[in-house]
C-alpha cells in the first residue's frame, strides 16, 4: 500500500518554492471592511438576504443558495452592513459584494470555538448533507463546486472511495500543507464524517512525497481510525488534478465527459474536509480559510487565517512587502493562478493563495516558432497536442480544435511551461474552450 | 531500337484513346442536369467565399440564386457584390433585383489609448478573445475595445487597422463589405454594420458600456453616461441600461452635427465633418 504512486501520462517537475511550508498558521487579523461576493462558487449567485444598517455577527446567513447548484454565504464579521454593491473582482469585471464594516468580533451563539477535537459521529447521512449545505461549503481547491452536491451520490450511480487531496501540486502554496500539519485529526475525522455521508468505509488521504511533515503526522493519527488511510504520492505536476490524481490512486481514468462519481470515486480537497469537520462538529459556517501569502517580493511569506471577504491588498501589506516590488500579483498558484485587476479584491471560499512575484520571476518571453519537439504532447498530462490545437486556433479552426479535444484541457499549464519555443499554448486551449463556450 | 520507341509511342496513345472514349462516353452518360444559370452567376460573383450571405460559398450562393423564384430571390443578398452584382443576376433571371442600402462596420466605441489609458499590464497571448476570457482588459471597461485586433486579422477585404496613435481599429469604408466577420469575432459586439448614409454621413453611439455614468467615466473619459441630453435633441434616440443608441432611422444629415455637439463625452460620433476619418482624435 505505501509504495508511492503517481499518473501515468505527463507531468513536469517545477521549482517547488515552497518558502512558506514551515511557518505556522497565523491570524490575519481583522480588515476595517471586508467585501463578500455573492458568487463565490460554480453556479448561481446566491440571493441576499441582508439589507444596508443590518447589524451581522461572525456567522450570520447573509445569502441564501440560489437552487441546488450554489452555496449559502455567511458574513465572515461582525459589523454592520454598509452597501451592497458592485465591485470590480479579481479580474476586472465587476461582481455583487456585501460590504460589511467590522465592529468587535461577536460571533453567532452556538458555534464552538473551543479548541477540543470532537470525534463522536451522531448525525446521520442526510444530516450531515443538510449541515455541509447550511454551511455554505464549496470546493475549496479551487473549483467552488457546492460540497452538498458531490457528497450526495446519485441513485443510479456507486460511491466506492473518497479521495482526500492534500497533493498542492502548486509551487509556493503551503495552505494545505499546513492545515495537515496542525489540523490533522479534525482532517482525519472529516474524512470520516464524509464517508458517513457516502455510505461507505474506505477514504484515502493521498499527500506528495514533499510534505513528510504531513504524512507522518497524519499517519499516526490514522492508526486511531478505521477505514482512512493515508498513500504517499510521487511529487508531480499536477498531480492534484481531480482526474490526474484517481488515475495516480486507482489507476482508472474517468472517462472525456464523464465525472469522478462515474467510475466509483469522490475527491475532495483537504480544506473542503477540515471546513466539514468545522461545520458538522463545531457548527461553525464557512466563513475563514487558509491563505499561502508567498512570493519573492514578499518579505514574510505567511499561512494566514483569513475571513472571507478580507481584501488582497490587506493580506500583502500584513506580510509586507519588499521595497521596489513592481511584481505581479497571482491569485492561486503560478502554475494555474490568474493575476489580478485590482488590488482590494477579497479573498473568497476558493482562493489558495495569493502570490507577489518580482518582475524577473513573472517575465514572459518573447514566442519563437514551434520546432515540433513534442515536448507539450509529452507533458500534457490528458495525452493531448497543444502544438496541434495552438496551430487549429491560430488558423481559426475551430472544428478541427474539436477534433483535438481541446475541451478536455484542464489549463495546468504544463504544455507552456515546458514549451522551448516559449509559445503560450497554455493560452490558445484557453481560447479554444472561450469559443466552445460561446457556440453553444 | 528505334521500333521499340515507335511501338511504345503507338500502345500509350491507343490506351490513352481508348480511356479517352470511355471517359466521354461514361460522362455523357452519368452527367449531372445542372442549370447553366449556376455557372454563370458564380462567373458574376465576387468569389470571396467569406459567407457573408449566409451560404457556405460563392457556388452555394449561387445555386440558391439560380433555383430561386421571384420571392424567394428577393432574399437574397451578396453583401460583398452589393446592388450592382445583385443586379446582374436579377437580369440574368430576367427578375427584378432586391435593391439594399450600403452598409458599413462601423466601431461602437472610443475607447483610444488616450481616452481609456492603460490601467494594468497585460502579458498573455495578443488575442482580444483570450484577453476578455482571463480579465477586464487594460482600461478597465467592461465593454470596451481590447486593442489586440482580432477583427484585423478577421477581416479578408483588408478594410481594418489599428490606428498607431488611437489604438483602436479603423474601418476603411472602401474596402468595407460589411460581410459581418468582425461583428462575430469582436468579443465585446462592438462592430454594428450601419447604411453607409448619404455622402458617408453617419451618426452612431461610439459606445456599449451599460454601465452607470461615473463607473463608466472611471476608465474612459469617451464613455456614454446617459445623461439624456441627446434624447432632447432627437426623440428616436433611446437610452437603455445607461446606454443611448442612435437607431438607423435617424438622419444623419438632419440630426448628426447636433447629436454630436450636444454629448459632453464625444461618446456620439458624426461622420459628416471628419470623413471617413473618424477615429481619429
Amino acid at each position: 500500500m505505501n509504495n508511492k504512486k503517481t499518473f501515468s501520462i505527463g507531468g513536469i517537475h517545477p521549482d517547488k518554492h515552497k518558502i512558506s511550508s514551515h511557518i505556522a498558521i497565523s491570524d490575519a487579523g481583522l480588515p476595517a471592511e471586508v467585501f463578500i461576493p455573492v458568487k463565490q462558487h460554480i453556479g448561481s449567485p446566491a440571493k441576499i438576504l441582508v439589507q444596508k444598517g443590518d447589524k451581522v455577527k461572525v456567522g450570520t446567513l447573509i445569502a441564501d443558495a440560489d437552487g441546488i447548484i450554489s452555496a449559502d454565504v455567511h458574513s465572515s464579521v461582525s459589523g454592520e452592513v454598509t452597501k451592497i454593491e458592485d465591485i470590480q473582482s479579481e479580474t476586472g469585471y465587476l461582481e455583487q459584494v456585501i460590504t460589511i464594516r467590522v465592529e468587535g468580533d461577536e460571533f453567532e451563539p452556538g458555534i464552538d470555538r473551543s479548541p477540543d477535537i470532537v470525534s463522536e459521529i451522531s448525525q446521520n447521512a442526510e444530516e450531515i448533507i443538510e449541515i455541509i449545505r447550511g454551511a455554505g461549503i464549496v470546493g475549496m481547491g479551487g473549483a467552488g463546486f457546492p460540497t452538498p452536491v458531490k457528497t450526495t451520490v446519485p441513485e443510479d450511480k456507486k460511491a466506492e472511495i473518497l479521495i482526500i487531496n492534500g497533493i498542492e501540486c502548486e509551487p509556493y502554496l503551503t495552505a494545505d500543507d499546513r492545515l495537515m500539519v496542525e489540523k490533522a485529526e479534525q482532517i482525519v475525522i472529516g474524512a470520516k464524517i464524509i464517508n458517513k455521508a457516502l455510505g461507505i468505509q474506505n477514504a484515502v488521504i493521498a499527500i506528495d512525497e514533499n510534505k513528510p511533515q504531513a504524512v507522518e503526522i497524519i499517519r499516526q493519527i490514522t492508526k486511531r481510525y478505521v477505514g482512512v488511510n493515508v498513500q504517499v504520492c510521487k511529487t508531480k505536476y499536477p498531480q492534484g488534478g481531480e482526474r490526474q490524481l484517481i488515475q495516480a490512486l486507482t489507476g482508472k481514468e474517468v472517462p472525456a465527459g464523464k465525472h469522478p462519481i462515474d467510475i466509483g470515486c469522490i475527491v475532495q480537497n483537504v480544506g473542503t474536509v477540515f471546513a466539514v469537520y468545522e461545520a458538522v462538529m463545531k457548527h461553525k459556517p464557512l466563513f475563514e480559510r487558509i491563505v499561502t501569502v508567498s512570493g519573492d517580493d514578499i518579505l514574510n511569506p505567511s499561512n494566514f487565517r483569513v475571513r472571507i471577504g478580507t481584501p488582497a491588498s490587506f493580506l500583502i501589506n500584513k506580510a509586507g512587502l519588499k521595497e521596489n516590488s513592481v511584481g505581479k500579483v497571482i491569485f492561486g498558484g503560478p502554475m494555474m493562478g490568474r493575476a489580478i485587476v485590482n488590488m482590494d479584491a477579497p479573498v473568497t471560499k476558493t482562493t489558495s493563495g495569493i502570490l507577489v512575484l518580482p518582475e524577473s520571476e513573472a517575465y514572459k518571453p518573447d514566442e519563437t516558432s514551434c520546432i515540433r519537439c513534442g515536448k507539450c504532447v509529452a507533458a500534457c498530462p490528458v495525452g493531448l497536442q497543444p502544438y496541434a490545437i495552438a496551430r487549429s486556433i491560430r488558423e481559426n479552426d475551430l472544428n478541427e480544435a474539436k477534433r483535438l479535444s481541446a475541451r478536455e484541457c484542464i489549463e495546468c499549464g504544463s504544455c507552456a511551461y515546458t514549451c522551448p519555443a516559449r509559445i503560450p499554448l497554455l493560452d490558445f486551449c484557453k481560447l479554444a474552450k472561450y469559443e466552445f463556450k460561446k457556440r453553444k | 531500337m528505334s521500333h521499340l520507341i515507335f511501338s511504345n509511342i503507338l500502345v500509350l496513345s491507343s490506351i490513352a484513346l481508348a480511356a479517352a472514349v470511355i471517359l466521354y462516353l461514361v460522362s455523357k452518360k452519368f452527367a449531372v442536369e445542372e442549370n447553366p444559370l449556376i455557372d454563370e452567376i458564380e462567373g458574376i460573383l465576387p468569389n470571396a467565399n467569406c459567407g457573408a450571405c449566409g451560404k457556405a460559398g460563392c457556388r452555394d450562393f449561387a445555386k440558391s440564386c439560380a433555383n430561386a423564384d421571384e420571392a424567394t430571390f428577393s432574399g437574397l443578398f451578396c453583401p460583398v457584390g452589393g446592388n450592382k452584382v445583385m443586379k446582374k443576376i436579377a437580369e440574368l433571371k430576367g427578375v427584378s433585383a432586391a435593391q439594399k442600402e450600403d452598409t458599413v462596420a462601423v466601431l461602437r466605441c472610443n475607447g483610444t489609448c488616450k481616452n481609456a489609458p492603460d490601467k494594468v499590464e497585460y502579458s498573455g497571448m495578443k488575442s482580444c478573445r483570450l484577453a476578455a476570457g482571463v480579465s477586464v482588459g487594460r482600461s478597465g471597461c467592461p465593454d470596451g475595445c481590447l486593442r489586440f485586433g482580432d477583427c484585423v486579422n478577421v477581416c479578408r477585404f483588408g478594410a481594418l487597422h489599428i490606428d498607431k496613435n488611437t489604438g483602436i481599429p479603423v474601418v476603411d469604408e472602401t474596402k468595407c463589405t460589411s460581410c459581418g466577420a468582425c461583428v462575430n469575432i469582436c468579443p465585446r459586439k462592438l462592430f454594428e454594420i450601419r447604411p453607409k448614409g448619404k455622402d458617408n454621413k453617419r451618426v452612431y453611439v461610439a459606445c456599449r458600456n451599460t454601465q452607470k455614468g461615473a463607473m463608466a467615466r472611471k476608465n474612459c473619459s469617451a464613455a456614454c453616461i446617459a445623461c439624456m441630453k441627446c434624447t432632447k435633441v432627437c426623440e428616436q434616440v433611446s437610452v437603455e441600461n445607461n446606454l443611448s443608441y442612435i437607431p438607423t432611422s435617424v438622419s444623419a444629415e438632419q440630426y448628426g452635427q447636433q447629436l454630436a455637439e450636444a454629448c459632453p463625452t464625444g461618446a456620439i460620433i458624426y461622420t459628416g465633418n471628419k470623413g471617413i476619418k473618424e477615429n481619429e482624435q
